[in-house]
């Protein structure tokens, strides 16, 4: 219902200004000026009203480059009231300089609350991740999306790809897939998965593992994609069928890991990084999402000793 | 068989102009101006008042000279260019009453997937040259439904490769690497692979040297006894006409100067023109 409200709020958007105690910097609420929010506001609405339709918009300058968030900076910027709770991750960490960068611009141009953890969180930027911890309902999650076009691999010319997607001509994508059966025995595409939104659009859900892309269907959150230097707002509402695309009898399968475990708090439910360790000549495992992995070893008495695996195993496939 | 089935397709009064046009246009352009060119406003009447119907198991021979409008009648066709006027309708759209030419591109390019397979002239035009041969035969057969399946799908290429006269070995070799008569034989494979209600061929053998001219018509000959699929095909090559089609249009400066069945009009041609072309093919 929270996203619904949201919606309403970017709806009912207009100049308002807002300026709250902690916002006394001199800059307009939440840094865009007013009309810039409102442009980015209804390009987001057309980008919910089309699921996985890819909506031209400004991209208007901020003071970062693009290519570093913008997208997802802007689009944060221009839904984010002062009730929100905001987090900002970059790759499920809430502690690196881009993440910690982006939530400090934000909650100084706002004033709004920020946190680590996903459950507390109204609005979510995030880089290359969807949190671990299920989101739900009301939460909007924000990503940073470097290339929007997903037709992009197959079709240089933008004329072209967007005839494609207008058309519903979908064959170079799946020859895609094709040949890379033919050649590797399975599709090799590991982050920037294709799906199929709502039957109708292919779509790039920007960078996550193929581990995240399942929990993009029917998810509760609203998901909102924001690619600064291709100037492009594409979104997911909440509730929508997202497909990966896969040949029925070759379906589509997340990042094996079997017999690893996070070493901090034993998880095997989330996605894992890799943590080279070259005196051991093993590689150890911890969550990706640290805020999933902290609540979990404040929780629980989980097991907490560190799980080597050997070099060897992780030289099977997928 | 004529007069009893409803014709598979029917084109009427199609034409297609490639300028502004204006209403001297049409008296000022054909074959007896000798020209298709408006002298008032510079439009080229590639083609005008084409009016067919094509029947089960038919193969229709549409000959004429370079800038005849053949071509472009093709591309209408094809649906690759939306023609000036006219319409077309198909048995298996809208129950034959919907003219093709008012769907929107969507519903286009649903009928091009389903019903219409094309060769042209250069595989260059029909491949993706750095692609597979197999590949390239895979995409129409991957629209086919929302969630293909592999297996059958490569059983199907597998099958077609060998329909087709082609190794199956070279499957997965980059369709670049094939031979000028390979990758028309790709082009026919990949046009056949959805099973089409309608085949189009723009001067399939015209680029090929003679043998292997021979052995590709001979190819397109068998598809057609077995499948008894109907054919439209293009050419200024009227040996390769003679040799496929039962009827033929004679087009020149974008209108149709003669019809009939095409031993008749070999046989015995009426119009001046056609008289001509018959005479300097057989010479």
């Amino acid at each position: 219902m929270r996203a619904i409200a949201n919606i309403n709020s970017i709806k009912e958007g207009g100049l308002r200004r807002y300026l709250s105690d902690k916002n006394q910097i001199g800059y307009n609420f939440a840094y865009l000026n007013e009309s810039i929010k409102r442009e980015i506001r209804r390009k987001i609405l057309k980008a919910i009203a089309i699921p996985g339709h890819q909506v031209p918009y400004s991209s208007p300058e901020i003071p970062i480059a693009r290519g570093w968030g913008t997208g997802g900076l802007q689009v944060t910027l221009a839904i984010v009231g002062p009730q929100d709770v905001l987090k900002v991750i970059d790759q499920g960490c809430d502690d690196s300089v881009n993440a910690v960068n982006l939530r400090r611009f934000i909650s100084m141009t706002t004033g709004c609350e920020t946190t680590t953890h996903t459950r507390e969180a109204t609005l979510i930027q995030t880089r290359h991740r969807v949190p671990d911890t299920p989101l739900q309902e009301g939460q909007i999650l924000v990503f940073q999306v470097p290339i929007p076009e997903p037709l992009r691999e197959v079709e240089p010319k933008e004329e072209l790809t967007c005839r494609m997607h207008a058309e519903g001509d979908y064959g170079l994508m799946w020859v895609k897939l094709y040949e890379e059966i033919v050649r590797w025995g399975r599709v090799t595409v590991g982050a920037r998965y294709p799906v199929l939104v709502n039957g109708r659009y292919i779509m790039d859900p920007s960078p996550i593992p193929r581990w995240d892309v399942p929990k993009l269907n029917q998810s509760p959150a609203l998901l909102l994609f924001g690619a600064g230097r291709e100037k492009r707002i594409y979104a997911i509402p909440p509730h929508t069928e997202v497909d990966p695309l896969a040949f029925e009898d070759m379906p589509f399968c997340v990042e094996n890991q079997a017999g690893k475990a996070c070493r901090l708090c034993g998880s095997r439910e989330s996605f894992l990084d890799e943590i080279p360790d070259e005196d051991a000549f093993a590689s150890r495992w911890v969550c990706s999402d640290t805020d999933y992995c902290f609540e979990r070893r404040s929780n629980s008495s989980a097991v907490r000793s560190p799980v080597l695996v050997k070099r060897k195993e992780l030289c099977k496939p997928d | 068989m004529k007069s009893t089935a409803a014709p598979i397709l029917e084109v009427q009064e199609l034409s297609k102009f490639f300028g502004p046009g204006c209403p001297q246009c049409i008296e000022a352009t054909g074959p007896e101006q000798g020209n298709n060119v408006c002298d008032t406003c510079s439009t080229v009447v590639a083609c005008h008042g084409v009016s067919f119907q094509l029947y089960e198991g038919e193969v229709l021979g549409i000959v004429g000279e370079s800038g005849s409008g053949k071509s472009s009648l093709l591309k209408c066709m094809h649906l690759d260019e939306v023609p000036t006027f006219g319409s077309m309708y198909h048995r298996e759209v809208g129950m034959g009453r919907m003219d093709l030419f008012q769907c929107s591109d969507q519903q286009k390019r649903a009928i091009r997937n389903k019903l219409l397979g094309i060769v042209y002239q250069s595989p260059h035009l029909g491949l993706r040259m750095e692609l597979s041969a197999g590949a390239n035969v895979a995409e129409p057969l991957l629209l086919q439904s929302l969630r293909p399946r592999f297996s059958p799908i490569r059983a199907r290429i597998v099958e077609l490769f060998s329909q087709v006269e082609l190794p199956v070995s070279r499957l997965d070799e980059p369709v670049r690497y094939f031979s000028g008569g390979m990758q028309q034989r790709v082009q026919i494979a990949r046009a056949l692979a959805p099973s089409p209600s309608l085949l189009l061929l723009d001067e399939p053998t015209s680029g090929l040297d003679v043998s292997v001219q021979a052995s590709v018509l001979d190819l397109i000959k068998r598809i057609q006894w077995d499948t008894g699929l109907p054919i439209v095909v293009v050419s200024h090559d009227l040996a390769a006409v003679r040799l496929l089609s039962q009827r033929i249009l004679v087009m020149r400066h974008g209108r149709v100067v003669e019809s009939g069945l095409t031993d008749q009009v070999f046989a015995d041609p009426h119009h001046p023109y056609t008289q001509q072309l018959v005479a300097s093919a057989l010479s």
